[in-house]
């Protein structure tokens, strides 16, 4: 389409020009890398305590990403804001008027969303693992070793996803409130803790934040439900789901 | 040119536009006059393609607006004052607009300028006023220097210079050929601007007509007459052939009107018949007043359809003047 160039400027102007992408984008970066390197050094220091089955299937390269966790809300704040702004003020209105196709302003969103986040992504995956394995010593493990590599791009990965699924959610609720409301508590609490609900544990295995996990692990876990490439898919059918609900919704709702 | 055909939109079971059709013609200013509630808003967002009509259409210099390649180089509006991120610049808002439809950004300081916004143009738009917010809007609105201008209750909430400023705005926008749609619960306010007026009240058309048209139809003259002997003076007053009604406004309480009554007339009757007279005074009906009778009708008109309505021969309560304003926002 002839205008597409037109709206991704338009857009990226959008984000450009408001304090809270540097803010979110930046505290994601710091609480991720910070954290993981925390827990990294604690890691190296308890190591004498940690029992046999835990060493075994210890993964260095996941463990300099347990950042995320914290992490990963200010990036959702970010995906969200992009969205909710607009609807909170009212501006979406005038979003709407200059471009009436609303397909061209969903994925000009999404396009731009993905170009800042995932350098930024990236960025943090990196840092957060190099710092990590030296915080590790002896335990750590290299960029060379087989599949290290893949893992630490998929962590960039990883976050990217997380910012598109948050963006296509916000577009559904629209409010930035609700779709806060519905997404932190989802990957800070509720995900993680029906993970060690048994029965439930099964269904939530699927759920984005774990599907995530596998992803960027290079040792497999004693019984894994599937692995990074499987992980990676799933992630993408959340993404999906969330993106084209949006889609739909900001197509045929009033707005 | 817009063209507004069968336009019907239902929320529920209300029916905010009910088979709405008119015509905004071009080169003069438009008046869209309602009381709130009456489902102004509801069709301007309509005509942005904003809203989904329920079913009609409404169609742009001939074309639906998702058929605009570049929207605002033929339409622009102005729906809600402050619709910006706070913590963007004026000029960063209007720069996205621009380049959303490839208006080229040297364009952005040309309409800062036509409003008045170009030293605050940097500064973040969480700070503005309500008025620099409504003149941003405007700035919006000029943006793609369009043939077709909404405004939605543009001077809501202005101190005079700016109401003002709007008004002879708005005028010399019909003045340069542009079709200009401009929305109003204030029949005061239209009166002063608007050269046409399509008036609406629950959703349905009411008129569609030049001001010129309105004001004749609507705006006759009476003569308000008071004396301390009421019924002898109503008894000349029929003698000669005048009807008089009692006043019904409160203020003016005891008195009564002679509709094209001729003031001499009635005073030399009173004092054929050795009347006195406490008031005699020429009248105009205001606009404002055959607005709100306008649109009352239409309310009675409506509560037809209801089972039960309530004191049959009360002063009709145009519902929607104090009732409807909750829904709008």
């Amino acid at each position: 389409m002839a205008d597409t160039g037109a709206v991704l400027l338009s857009e990226w102007t959008k984000v450009r020009t408001v304090r809270s992408t540097v803010i979110t984008l930046l505290i994601t970066f710091v609480v991720t890398v910070g954290l993981g390197v925390g827990i990294c050094a604690i890691t190296n220091a308890q190591w004498h305590s940690m029992s046999v089955s835990d060493r075994a299937t210890f993964d260095a390269t996941s463990t300099s990403f347990s950042g995320i966790q914290l992490g990963q809300l200010s990036l959702i704040v970010f995906a969200v804001l992009v969205v909710g702004n607009e609807y909170s003020t009212g501006m979406i209105r005038a979003s709407l008027a200059a471009v009436p196709r609303r397909r061209t302003l969903l994925l000009s969103k999404a396009v731009v969303t993905l170009a800042l986040v995932l350098p930024v992504a990236l960025v943090t995956s990196f840092v957060s693992f190099f710092l990590g394995q030296a915080l590790l010593g002896s335990h750590g493990t290299s960029i060379g070793a087989p599949n290290v590599l893949r893992a630490v791009l998929a962590m960039a990965v990883y976050m990217t996803l997380l910012a598109l699924l948050s963006l296509g959610v916000s577009f559904m609720l629209r409010k930035p409130v609700a779709s806060l409301g519905l997404l932190m508590p989802f990957f800070f609490l509720i995900s993680p803790i029906l993970a060690h609900v048994p029965k439930v544990k099964t269904v939530a295995q699927y759920f984005p934040d774990n599907a995530g996990t596998q992803m960027v692990r290079v040792v497999a876990q004693s019984n894994p439900p599937f692995g990074p490439l499987e992980g990676f898919f799933i992630c993408l059918v959340w993404v999906a789901a969330c993106l084209i609900g949006g889609y739909l919704l900001l197509r045929y709702r009033d707005a | 040119m817009i063209e507004v055909h069968e336009l019907t939109k239902r929320y529920g079971d209300t029916l905010a536009v009910d088979r709405l059709s008119f015509q905004v013609p071009q080169g003069v200013v438009t008046g869209f006059l309602g009381p709130n509630g009456a489902g102004k808003s509801t069709t301007m967002r309509m005509m942005l393609d904003l809203d989904r009509p329920t079913s009609g259409s409404v169609t742009i210099d001939g074309k639906h607006y998702e058929q605009l390649q570049e929207p605002l180089k033929h339409i622009g509006a102005l729906l809600e004052a402050k619709a910006v991120h706070p913590g963007r610049s004026a000029y960063n808002h209007l720069l996205w607009l621009a380049q959303s439809n490839r208006i080229p950004a040297g364009r952005v300081d040309e309409v800062l300028g036509a409003v008045g916004l170009r030293e605050v143009a940097r500064r973040r738009s969480g700070g503005f006023s309500l008025g620099m917010g409504q003149r941003l809007g405007i700035a919006a609105a000029l943006l793609g220097d369009p043939s077709v201008l909404l405004f939605d209750e543009p001077v809501n909430g202005l101190d005079p210079e700016g109401i003002l400023w709007i008004r002879n705005l708005m005028k010399s926008l019909a003045e340069q050929g542009r079709t200009v749609f401009v929305s109003s619960h204030l029949m005061s306010e239209m009166a002063v601007t608007a050269d046409h007026l399509v008036v609406i009240g629950q959703g349905r058309l009411l008129a569609n007509l030049s001001m010129n048209d309105f004001i004749d139809q609507n705006s006759h003259s009476f003569v308000r007459v008071r004396s301390p002997e009421p019924e002898a003076l109503l008894d000349a007053l029929a003698g000669a052939g005048m009807e008089a009604a009692p006043v019904t406004d409160s203020a003016h309480a005891g008195a009564y009107e002679v509709r094209d009554g001729d003031p001499a007339l009635i005073g030399d009757l009173a004092r054929e018949r050795g009347l006195a007279l406490h008031e005699l005074s020429p009248q105009r009906a205001s606009l404002e007043e055959a607005f709100m009778r306008m649109t009352a009708d239409s309310v009675v008109y409506r509560t037809g359809d209801d089972p039960a309505p309530e004191a049959p021969g009360a002063v009709p309560v145009p519902e929607g003047w104090g009732a409807g304003w909750k829904k709008e926002s």
